[in-house]
C-alpha cells in the first residue's frame, strides 16, 4: 500500500524515536510512505497564535505539494500538523478563500491522523498477523492529548471526549489499556518552554491519575505530549514531591515491540525516562 | 483594567467578527468553556469573561490580559460550547490584534517563543530545534532566569542528554521553497 507522508519538523529532531519507529513498522506492514517533496513547517502554535493568515498559507503550501502525489491517503503522525493541515484545508475550501494568498490546486488526499489510520479494522487485522510476542501483562493508559480530537469540526473525530484508537491498537498487541478520565486533557504543549509551572501542574495530574488507575506506562501518539511527559518527568516529580516512574511510549514503538521489528531498543534509547526496566520486568524485551 | 465597563463600544465585536466569524455574540454565559478550561488557575480573566468583555467592547482589557496568552489552545472550550462560539480561535485573534496594536504582552516570554519560532522557520522553511531552543532562551531572558533560580542545572543536563540521544540534530534541513515560506511570513509586516 502506498500513502503520502508528512512527517513534520519535530520528527527530524526531538521526536526522531517516533520517526524511526514509524519507518520500522510501516516497512514490516508493507506500507510505502511517499514523503511529500519539499514540504514545509505547518506553522504550529506560533503561527496560529500571532499570524492567522500565515498559518493557513504555510499549511496550504504543503497541501498543494501533497495534491501532486497520486495517493488517496496522507498520513500525518504529529497531531499538531494534522490539525493545522485539516484547518487549512477546511478554510481554503470554505467561504472566504480569497482572504488568503494561496489557492488549493487539485484534489487533496484524505488527511489522516496516523493513530486513527492504524486503528482501522483493516490495519488492526494486518498488525495482528505480524504480532510475534504479545505484550502480556503490560498495563497502560492511552493518552491522546488535544490536537487529534479537537475541535471535532476540524478533526472529524466522533469519539472526541473518549477516543479509542490507541486503546484498540494496544489491546490488539496483547497489552491491557486501562480506561481513565484524562485521555484528552491538555499537557500544556509549547508552554513547556515559557511556563513550565503550568505544564508541571497539568502533567503532574496526568501522572497522578495514571498511577491511581494502576497503569505502568503511558502510551501516546503525539510527540509534543511525549516530550512533555518524558523529558520533564524528573522535574515534575521534584515539583510534586513524588516518584511516578512512568515510561512514555509511542504506540508505534509498542507495535514494533510486539511485532519484533528491528530497532526497537534503538528507538526507545532516545527516551529520557527509563523505558527498559518495566519491559525487562515483564520479560517483553528480547529483540 | 482601568476601562469603565459602563462604556460599551460595539465596534470591537464587529471588527473581530469580520476576521472570524467566531459567533461571540451567541454566548449566553453558561460558563462551560471556563469550567472545562485546564489553565484557568493561571488566568486573570476567565474565558467567558473575555467573551463578555469583547461583546462590551472593552478592548484595552481584553488585549492586555494574561488569559489570551496562557491559553494553551487545547480547544476544549470551542469543542464544548453549546452555541458554537469559537473561543480558542477568538483568543488567537485577540493575541494577533494585541501584537498588531503594539499592546505589550503580560507574558512576554510566550510571545517571544512564537516570534522566535516563526523567525526560525523563515530561515529554512522548517523548524530547526537545535537553534530554536538557545535563541529563545537568550531572547526571552529565560536563560538569565534559569541562572538566577538555579534550574539551569536540570536544563543543562537535559540538553546534554538530548544531544547524546540524538534528539537535537547537528545539521538543519533546508527546503527549496524557503523563499515562498519567507514571503508568507513577511507579508504581515508589510500590511
Amino acid at each position: 500500500m502506498q500513502v503520502t507522508y508528512y512527517p513534520g519538523c519535530s520528527l527530524q529532531g526531538t521526536a526522531r524515536d517516533y520517526a524511526e519507529s514509524i519507518l520500522g513498522i510501516c516497512a514490516s506492514l508493507d506500507i510505502q510512505l511517499a514523503e511529500i517533496p519539499d514540504w514545509n513547517c505547518c506553522g504550529a502554535t506560533a503561527a496560529h497564535s500571532i499570524d492567522h493568515r500565515a498559518s493557513i498559507e504555510l499549511a496550504g503550501r504543503t497541501l498543494n505539494l501533497a495534491a501532486k502525489l497520486p495517493h488517496a491517503d496522507m498520513l500525518v503522525p504529529c497531531p499538531m500538523c494534522f490539525n493545522r493541515l485539516k484547518t487549512a484545508a477546511k478554510t481554503l475550501l470554505g467561504d472566504n478563500p480569497q482572504r488568503y494568498g494561496i489557492k488549493l490546486e487539485g484534489p487533496l488526499p484524505q488527511i489522516r491522523d496516523l493513530a486513527d489510520f492504524m486503528a482501522t479494522e483493516k490495519m488492526l487485522a494486518a498488525t495482528a498477523k505480524q504480532v510475534k510476542k504479545p505484550l502480556a501483562g503490560l498495563k497502560v493508559v492511552c493518552y491522546y492529548g488535544c490536537m487529534a480530537s479537537r475541535p471535532p469540526e476540524i478533526t472529524g473525530a466522533k469519539d472526541f471526549e473518549d477516543p479509542q484508537a490507541l486503546d484498540r491498537i494496544v489491546e490488539n498487541l496483547g497489552a491491557t489499556p486501562i480506561p481513565w478520565p484524562f485521555k484528552t486533557d491538555c499537557c500544556g504543549a509549547s508552554q513547556v518552554l515559557s511556563r513550565l509551572d503550568i505544564v508541571s501542574q497539568l502533567v503532574g495530574k496526568l501522572y497522578d491519575m495514571a498511577q491511581r488507575v494502576g497503569a505502568q506506562a503511558i502510551v501516546v501518539s503525539c510527540q509534543m505530549c511525549q516530550a512533555n511527559l518524558d523529558m520533564y518527568q524528573q522535574k515534575i516529580e521534584a515539583d510534586w514531591g513524588r516518584r511516578f516512574s512512568l515510561p512514555v511510549y509511542y504506540f508505534t514503538e509498542l507495535i514494533g515491540l510486539a511485532c519484533n521489528v528491528k530497532g526497537v531498543k534503538d528507538w526507545m534509547s532516545r527516551h529520557i525516562t527509563d523505558p527498559f526496566s518495566l519491559l525487562q520486568e515483564l520479560d517483553l524485551l528480547n529483540n | 483594567m482601568s476601562q469603565k465597563i459602563l462604556n460599551p463600544d460595539y465596534r470591537l465585536l464587529e471588527q473581530i467578527e469580520a476576521q472570524g466569524p467566531f459567533q461571540a455574540a451567541a454566548c449566553f454565559q453558561c460558563r462551560k468553556c471556563t469550567n472545562g478550561c485546564p489553565v484557568t488557575f493561571a488566568m486573570d480573566l476567565y474565558p467567558d469573561d473575555v467573551i463578555r468583555l469583547v461583546i462590551l467592547g472593552q478592548q484595552e482589557t481584553v488585549l492586555g490580559c494574561r488569559t489570551i496568552w496562557v491559553c494553551a489552545a487545547c480547544e476544549t472550550c470551542t469543542t464544548r460550547c453549546p452555541n458554537d462560539v469559537k473561543i480558542a480561535e477568538l483568543m488567537d485573534c485577540l493575541k494577533e490584534m494585541a501584537v498588531q496594536e503594539g499592546v505589550p504582552s503580560p507574558q512576554p516570554q510566550i510571545l517571544t517563543l512564537h516570534e522566535t519560532f516563526l523567525n526560525n522557520i523563515k530561515k529554512r522553511g522548517r523548524v530547526y530545534e537545535t537553534t530554536l531552543l538557545p535563541a529563545y532562551l537568550l531572547k526571552s531572558g529565560k536563560l538569565l532566569e534559569m541562572w538566577n533560580s538555579g534550574t539551569w542545572r536540570y536544563d543543562l543536563k537535559l540538553g546534554r542528554q538530548m544531544f547524546s540521544k540524538g534528539r537535537l540534530p547537528l545539521r538543519p534541513q533546508s527546503i527549496k521553497g524557503k523563499k515562498e515560506v519567507r514571503k508568507i511570513l513577511t507579508r504581515r509586516k508589510q500590511g
